[in-house]
Parts: structure tokens; sequence; C-alpha cells
């Protein structure tokens, strides 16, 4: 059954997927959170009418727009990768997906584009009103782009409002409120957005640091650093929280995914959470079998508080990997032998459906299976596994082996949450200082903390890379939980155009970055406009 | 009110919002014919940098109503898009490599320690309008004369051509489309500089431009369309829903359809009115009448190739597998879901023109640039 697969080109296919989509994240999370700093800053100069808050506004404005190009290039890129790349995966999750992008379009991404045009253009033409609520509204307009493409995010990680119709071999959206709403939707929506404040502010109080470093712009500086920190403890306090009830909620939506964040092989009851661990080897799912275990060079553990991050409760039990796959009937956990079987047999039953379909659309065997497919405990009992049925295989010995190849990469899930965890402690801590010193005004000669300042920006990326890793990967081998492998999404091409594009997306991302990045690093050099600047108030 | 709706009203009311959208952007394509007319149009670098920031002011809508046009579709008819798109995967990512480059360029040209140098970038944007229009002409004309792939019964599709896309380019009437609609965007770009460039010695380059943009338009739009008229079609039985080539399908839905028929007189009409009016009247008020008549006709052209029981992206290579508004389409309830979103449309529009119109009163001159605070 899985020899059928190209695994050459499944594997090419997700390489390109993954680098289109990281170098998207590179400039989307700035968008995200420096538009609603630009919305601060132009606040405070509608309110005070002081020019030097203009000044600022102006000069954080200009980054702005540089990255933002960038951003919208490399989103195209994904929207036509869906089609291009994973076909079969369009087809099966079309009715769903499409609609939040096509929302997206109409609703987010007109909004962004029009009034960006008047934060860059309108200065001298429009009222000082309608540019702040230009400035507003490109704000709600970005977020409201990750909105909705994070909801179909979600709906992959937890397909919840749908059903499948054997007609048309896909699912189709049933409750678009319980899509909208679901848990998984809510937290990644929070998590997500307030990640990108995060990064934001990380930037703008690492650049402000720059320029104090550099004795340049004091007031700018400061004045920029007291939005930032202010902003970025907030959004760090919320980034937290979502970070916890993302984790609790993926228990219980993808709970082999929580076992492979924590590298937990045995289930157990009072488990200890590793805040900090050195794996031994690399590939630890390659080869797993019943006699896996986790091998540490070295680690910190803190008592049962896995067992609180999981259930709030430091008695309930975690289940680990191999408790998912083999079973385990005290805990009431079915294991992938069964939900393979089940999955196959409801593959089955829809080939069934379509050869009665072809003899005679209107007979008797015909009828009983389209019923079939509508009845709630079929539904309960069967299509909710359908994916694995993928796994299946007539010999009950390689079925075993196929069920054990049925985990993530653990060493990479585990080691990205963990990078993103003690990130994320560190940043709170780093906004909170900065804010205490900023208003005591002691800020300016502490140097060392200006320098941390200054290279945890790139810091703030790897987090919020390592936490897609962490949900990307981390649900591999699927790519709608439970109801369709990665490797049956692709779509029928020939290796090499994979590869060919791949690497011309690879090119062409690294020429436009240093393009980027050295348009950034000239501008911010020559820093804010000078004051006497007639162009400027 | 839309869930009263049978399934395929739905499905006719969402081919209309597709082809409004297709219609649109290639309306808005005289960004793109623009940006193939800037380099012989300038003298001087400030010339140049004239031209680039008057299509500079523009270039995000076309920009992002071909995301919300590819959304849609995805939306709307997601067997359109995963067939196509995957087949035909060459001709998409060479439009979609046309577009990366673009974004960057018009930001990226003038700030300093940009990397790979203006002139770079001014290339990018001529590759992004010579390509992005050709490539656009060419696959929306297998709209008619159909594509090799087979659709399995799990809809799973199956291109039958191993140069994926590029076999489209070997089609000649594919071909007269892609040029149409190249030479249609640089017409339009040449009347669109006529309408927002307030410098007189560029304007009578501009217009002497004009004639030899608007002829070859012409050559090659009147050759798909006669063509177009002559050739069988892919027809859907309406009772079976087999489908079977009937001999001038399209001219037959035209005669079938008066209204689109209609539609599409006027627009060609309102397009060489356009024309003529710039160049024997020097008017400078072009831009509106051909602009009005190409959405008139694209719209009409994408109507005839989905309605009256027509497959709007038919297999060449196996009749049955050709895609049909009826089942392409996303489901009765996503559709309706859809359908609500779709009343913001008209909001949208409000204010993308109330906006525009709040910022670009006046024409654009060589001080406008020197007084700007954001230049390309
Ligand atoms: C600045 C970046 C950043 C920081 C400091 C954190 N996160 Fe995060 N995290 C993200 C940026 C991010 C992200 C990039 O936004 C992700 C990727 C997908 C998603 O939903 O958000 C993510 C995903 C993500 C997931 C997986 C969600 C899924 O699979 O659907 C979990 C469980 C957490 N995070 C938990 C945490 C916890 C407990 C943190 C403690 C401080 C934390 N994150 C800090
Ligand atoms: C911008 C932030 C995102 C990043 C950085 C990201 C990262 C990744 C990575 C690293 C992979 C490869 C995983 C693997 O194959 O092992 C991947 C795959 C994929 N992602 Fe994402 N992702 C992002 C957002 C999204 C969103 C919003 C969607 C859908 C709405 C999505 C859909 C997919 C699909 C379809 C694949 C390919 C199939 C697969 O490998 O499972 N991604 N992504
Ligand atoms: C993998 C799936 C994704 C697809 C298909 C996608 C698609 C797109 C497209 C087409 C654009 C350009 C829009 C324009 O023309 O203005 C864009 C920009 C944007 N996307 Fe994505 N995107 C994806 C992932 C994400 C994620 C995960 C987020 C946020 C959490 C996000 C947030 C944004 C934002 C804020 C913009 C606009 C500003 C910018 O470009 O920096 N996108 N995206």
């Amino acid at each position: 059954m899985l020899e059928n697969i190209d695994f050459e080109l499944v594997n090419w296919s997700r390489g390109q997927f993954a680098l289109t989509a990281m170098f998207h994240w590179i400039f989307v999370p700035l968008t995200l959170g420096l538009s609603y700093m630009l919305a601060f800053m132009e606040t405070m100069y509608y309110k005070t009418g002081d020019p030097e808050w203009k000044r600022i506004t102006k000069f954080w404005m200009k980054l702005f727009g540089i990255n933002f190009a960038i951003g919208v290039a490399t989103g195209i890129i994904l929207e036509f990768e869906f089609g291009t790349n994973w076909s079969n995966y369009s087809w099966f999750v079309g009715d769903i997906f499409g609609a939040p992008l096509a929302i997206e379009g109409i609703m987010a991404f007109f909004l962004e584009s029009t009034f960006i045009a008047v934060m860059f253009f309108g200065w001298d033409k429009v009222s000082k009103r309608f540019h702040l609520t230009a400035t507003w509204l490109t704000a709600v307009g970005a977020s409201l782009s990750a909105l909705w493409i994070l909801v179909a995010n979600a709906w992959m990680q937890n397909p919840v409002g749908t059903l499948f119709n054997p007609d048309t071999a896909r699912n189709e959206m049933v409750d678009f409120w319980a899509i909208l709403f679901s848990e998984t939707a809510v937290n990644k929506f929070l998590h997500t957005v307030t990640s990108g404040f995060v990064i934001a502010a990380l930037f703008v109080v690492g650049v402000s640091s720059w320029f104090l470093i550099k004795k340049r712009e004091h007031l700018f500086a400061k004045r920029s650093i007291v939005i930032a920190s202010v902003f970025g403890l907030i959004s760090s306090l919320i980034l937290t929280g979502t970070g916890d009830s993302s984790a609790k909620e993926i228990v219980k939506t993808q709970p082999m995914k929580f076992a492979a964040m924590e590298a937990l092989y045995e289930g157990q009851t009072q488990a200890p959470l590793v805040a900090f661990g050195i794996l031994k080897g690399s590939d630890l799912h390659q080869n797993l079998d019943e006699d896996s275990r986790p091998d540490f060079y070295m680690k910190i553990e803190i008592p049962s508080m896995l067992s609180v991050l999981a259930h709030n409760n430091p008695n309930s039990y975690v289940a680990g990997i191999k408790d998912h796959i083999m079973g385990n009937e005290e805990q009431g956990i079915m294991s992938y032998y069964e939900k393979i079987e089940r999955g196959y047999h409801a593959q089955q039953e829809l080939l069934a459906f379509k050869e009665a379909q072809k003899q005679d659309p209107n007979g008797e065997a015909f009828l009983s299976l389209k019923a079939q497919f509508e009845d709630p405990d079929f539904i309960e009992n069967h299509m909710q596994y359908f994916g694995y049925g993928s796994f299946y295989d007539p010999d009950p010995e390689q079925l075993k082996k196929n069920a054990f190849t049925m985990v993530p990469p653990i060493s990479m899930t585990f080691y990205a949450f963990h990078i993103m965890v003690i990130l994320g402690g560190y940043f709170l801590v780093l906004f909170a200082v900065f804010l205490f010193l900023v208003l005591r005004n002691q800020l300016h000669d502490k140097v060392w903390l200006l320098w941390a300042a200054v290279w945890t920006i790139p810091l703030g990326f790897v987090a919020s890379q390592a936490g897609w890793i962490v949900a990307e990967v981390g649900r591999q081998p699927w790519v709608i939980q439970d109801l369709m492998p990665t490797m049956r999404g692709v779509s029928h091409i020939d290796t090499l155009s994979v590869m060919i594009t791949f690497f011309l997306f690879a090119i062409v991302f690294i020429g436009l970055f240093i393009a980027e990045v050295k348009i950034m690093v000239k501008q911010i050099k020559i820093g804010p406009k000078k004051k006497e600047d007639p162009n400027n108030v | 009110m839309f869930e009263t709706l049978s399934h395929l009203a739905l499905q006719q009311y969402w081919w209309i919002i597709i082809s409004v959208l297709g219609a649109a952007l290639v309306l808005l394509m005289f960004v793109q014919g623009g940006q193939t007319l800037f380099f012989t149009l300038s003298k001087t670098p400030e010339e140049r940098t004239l031209l680039i920031n008057v299509l500079g002011r523009k270039w995000e809508f076309t920009f992002t109503t071909l995301v919300t046009f590819g959304g849609a579709f995805f939306a709307s008819f997601p067997l359109f898009y995963s067939t196509s798109f995957s087949g035909a995967y060459w001709a998409w990512m060479i439009l979609l490599f046309a577009f990366i480059i673009q974004a960057v360029s018009y930001e990226y040209r003038s700030w300093p320690g940009n990397f790979l140098g203006g002139r770079t970038y001014e290339v990018f944007l001529f590759i992004n309008g010579l390509i992005g229009t050709f490539l656009v002409g060419v696959v929306v004309a297998t709209f008619f004369t159909g594509s090799p792939f087979f659709i399995n019964d799990m809809n799973e599709s199956f291109w039958q051509s191993p140069l994926r896309g590029i076999e489209l380019l070997f089609n000649v009437h594919n071909l007269t489309l892609g040029l149409a609609v190249f030479f249609l965007a640089r017409t339009l770009g040449v009347l669109y500089f006529l309408n927002n460039v307030d410098h007189a010695i560029l304007e009578a380059r501009i217009r002497k431009s004009l004639l030899y943009n608007a002829l070859p338009f012409l050559v090659f739009f009147l050759t798909f369309i006669i063509w177009l008229m002559f050739r069988d079609g892919y027809a859907i039985h309406p009772e079976s829903g087999v489908i079977f080539m009937q001999e001038f399908k399209y001219f037959i839905n035209f005669m079938e359809m008066p209204v689109v028929l209609m539609l599409f007189l006027i627009g060609v009409v309102l397009v060489l009115y356009g024309i003529g009016i710039s160049l024997l009247k020097k008017s400078s008020k072009g831009i509106w009448f051909s602009g009005a008549g190409t959405f008139l006709t694209v719209f009409s052209l994408f109507l005839i190739a989905g309605f009256n029981n027509t497959a709007f992206y038919p297999s060449s290579h196996d009749l049955q597998s050709s895609i049909t508004i009826m089942n392409s389409s996303s489901s009765h309830f996503t559709l309706t879901v859809m359908s609500y979103v779709s009343l913001m449309v008209p909001f949208v529009v409000a204010y993308i023109w109330y906006t525009w119109r709040a910022i670009t009163r006046h024409k654009m001159s060589k001080e406008e640039l020197k007084s700007e605070n954001h230049i390309y």
C-alpha cells in the first residue's frame, strides 16, 4: 500500500512548502506588529500635535514599507502552491478552505492595500484625522489577513464542522461558525498574532537601542522604546497564556504531537516536564519499535509539571507516543492498529460506493451504501479514521510496522518547542526590564543591555519559526489530522519539476532577502529625517 | 436569502463573480502594459521615474485583484484550481515568478543600497508586464481550446502532457489571445498615461505610440474572435450531463444569450471609441471608455465559456473529464456562505473609490515627485 507512494516527490514538495511558508513568515510578523505600533505613534501625534511624534511615525513607516512589499510577494506564492503542489489536498479541502481564502482577499487584502496607499501618499493630501484612520485600518486589515488563513490552518489541525460526501470524495462544510470559533482556531489566531506583535516590539526596541548606543536621536529612541516595551510586555503575557491553552488543546486534538513535543514515549501519571534537555540521536522517529525509549545526554526536569500543563492536575495521566501506537485500554486509548483497520474499512466502503454507482445509480446496493455514509455510527467509528486506512497492509506484521512510522520527527518537534518556550520567557523579562529602566531614565548608560536588545531581534524570529515547526512538523504524517496523510495530498507531478522550482525559489529568496536587509540597514543608519527638513512636519 | 437558491443558481452566481473578477483583472493589467512601455517612452531618468510612479500608484490593485481572483476561484470551483494549477505546472509557475519580482520592484527600485541596482528592478517590471499579460491570455484561451488532462472518480487529476503547461504555447489559437491581451494591456497603459501624466513632451510621445499598439491588438483580437466563432465547442447534454463536441458552440452561445452578445458588442465599441477619441480628438479620457469596454468584453467572454451548458475548462484528452460549473463547484452550503460574503464587494469598491479620489485629484507632474513623501 505504501509502496505506490513516491516519497521523493512528497519530500521535495514538503521542502518547497516549508521553504516558501517560512520565508513568508519572516516578513508577516513585522507587518502584523509594526502596523499597530505605527497606529499608536500616530495617535500620539494626533493627540499632542508634537512634530517629533510625526518624525517617529514616519521613520518606522519607512521600514514598514520596505518589509511589506516582500511580504506580499511571498504570500502569493503560497496561495498558488496549494494548487500547483498540493492538488489532491486542494480538492479535498477546497470546500472549507477556499472560503477563508476568498474572504481574506475580499475583506482583508483590499483594506490593507487601499489604506497603505493613504498612509504613504496621503500625508499632505488628506486630513490628519483621515490619515490616522487609514493607519488604524491598515493594522486591522493586516490582522484580518492573518485571521482567515489561520482559521484554515486550524481546520487542518482539528477538522471540525464538516462532513464527508462520498459523491464528491471530499469533506464538505456544514457549520461555518464551528470552523471559525473552534478552540484550535481561537488559540491559533491569538497566539500567532501576538507572536507577531512581540517580534515587532523586539525589532523596535532593538533598533532604538542601537541609536542609544550610537548616542543619536535620544528622544526618538526613548519614546519608541516606551511604546514598544509596553506593547511587547502586554503581548508577551497574552502570548504565554495562549501558548499554554494551545498546549492543553493539543492534548485533546493532537495527542501524538503533544507527546513528541516532550519526547514522552511511555505515558505516566505525575509526568515531569523536561525544562531543558539534550536528546541522544537525531532521527528518533525512524526505526521506532515497541522497545524504543528516549535517551537524554542530560535533562532538567520539573516534577509533575507536564501533568499540570496538560490537564491542570498534577496526578493526571499523560499519554506517551507508544500508548497511541499500541493502545492503552486502561486509559481508553485506541491503538493505531485498530484505527488503521477502521480507516481501511471506510476506504473500502468508498470504493464499493463508487463501484455500485457505476453499476446502477438507483440500485439497492448503491442506496444502502449512500445511507451508510450519513449514518452517525459509521461516521464516528470509521470515517473519523479515514486517513489511517492509507497505512493498511494485509500482512499484520507489516501493518504494525507501518503504525510505527506514523510519528512526527521527534527531536525536531522537541527542540523547536523548547526553544520557543525558553525564548518566550526571556522576552517577557526583557520587556519588563526595559520598561522599568526607560521610565526611570536609566537605560542609556547600560550599554551591554542595549546590545542585548539588538541581538535579541533575530531571536524573535527564531522563536516564531520554531513555533511553526512545532505546529507543522509536529502534525506529521497528517496534512489534515486523521483524514488525509501528507503523502496523499501531493499533485501528480514529476519530482524533477518540483526540484527545479525549489531551487528557483531558493535563489530568488536569497536575492530578495539580501536586498531587503541591505535597504533596511541603510535606512536605519540614515535614521529619521533631520528636524529642519521642511518636508517633515 | 441565498440558502433558498438552488445549487445551480449559486453556481451561476459564482461564475458571474469569477467573470467579474477576471474582467477586472484584465482591465487593471494596464499597469503591466505600462511596464512594458516606460523604457521606450522615456528619454531621461526623470521621465522614467515619473512614468513608474504614475503606474506605482495602482500596481497593488492589479496584484490584489489577481490574488482575490485566485482565492475566489479556489473557493467556488476547487476542481478547476486543483486540476489546472497542478497540471499546467510550468505555465503557472512562470506566471507566478513574474509576479513575485513585480511586488518588490516598485518599492526597492529607488532605495539606496538595493543590492541589484535600480536598473534590474526596472527590467523586472518589464518582464512582469510581458509575461504577466501574455501568459494570462494563453491560459484563458484554454477555456475554449481545452487541455490534456484526465480526472478519476475520486476527483484526482492527471495531466497527460510531460511538458506540464508549456504545450499550451504550441496551440496557435491560444497564442492569438495571449498576444491580444499583451497589446490590449499596452494600449490601455498608453491611455492611462495620457490620463495621468502632466508633461507636455512625454505626452506627445505617448500619444504617438497609441497607434502602434492598438493596431496589433485589433488584428490579434479579431483573429481570436473569428476563429472562436467558427470552432467546435465543448457542450454539455442538459439531461445526461454527457459532454460532446458541438459545431459553432460559442457562436451559438452568443445567439442563445443575446444579452451577453449585446454586452460583448457594446464592449468592443467602447474599446474602439476610447482609442478613437485619443487618436483623433487628442482626448485624455480614452481610458474610461476603453477600460469599461475591456471589462464588458472580457466579462462576456467568460460568460460564453461557462454558461449555456458549456464546459468552461474542457479536456482535450478525455471529453468526459471536462470541468463544468456543475461538476467542479463547492457544496451548496459553502457557496451560500460565500455569497453572503460577496455582498461586501460593493462596499469594498466604494471605499476604494472614495479613498483614491481623495489622494489623486490631479495628474502627476515632475514637481509632485520632488515634494512627495514616498516615491518609487
Ligand atoms: C515570538 C514567538 C513565540 C513565542 C515566544 C512563543 N510562541 Fe508558541 N508559537 C508561535 C510563536 C511563539 C507561533 C509562530 O505563532 C506558532 C506557530 C503556529 C501557531 O499557532 O503559533 C506557535 C505555536 C505554538 C504551539 C503549537 C500550536 C499548534 O501546534 O497548533 C504551542 C503548543 C505553543 N506555541 C506554545 C507556546 C508556549 C507555551 C510558549 C511560552 C512562552 C510559547 N508558545 C511562546
Ligand atoms: C506562515 C507560517 C507557516 C510556516 C512557517 C509553516 C511551516 C511549514 C513547514 C515547516 C512545513 C513542512 C512540514 C513537513 O512537511 O515536515 C509546512 C507544511 C505545510 N503547511 Fe505550513 N506553515 C505556515 C503556515 C501554514 C498555513 C497558514 C497553512 C494552511 C492554511 C499551511 C499549510 C501547510 C501545508 C499544506 C503543508 C504541506 C504538507 C505537509 O508537509 O504537511 N501552513 N509548513
Ligand atoms: C500558508 C498559507 C498562506 C497563504 C496562502 C498566504 C497568502 C498571502 C497572500 C496571497 C498575500 C499577499 C496579499 C496581497 O496581495 O496584499 C499575503 C500577505 C500577508 N499574509 Fe499571508 N499567507 C499564508 C500564511 C500567512 C500566515 C500564517 C499569516 C499570519 C499569521 C499571514 C499573514 C499575512 C499578512 C499580514 C499579509 C499582508 C502583509 C504582508 O505581506 O506582510 N499569512 N499572504
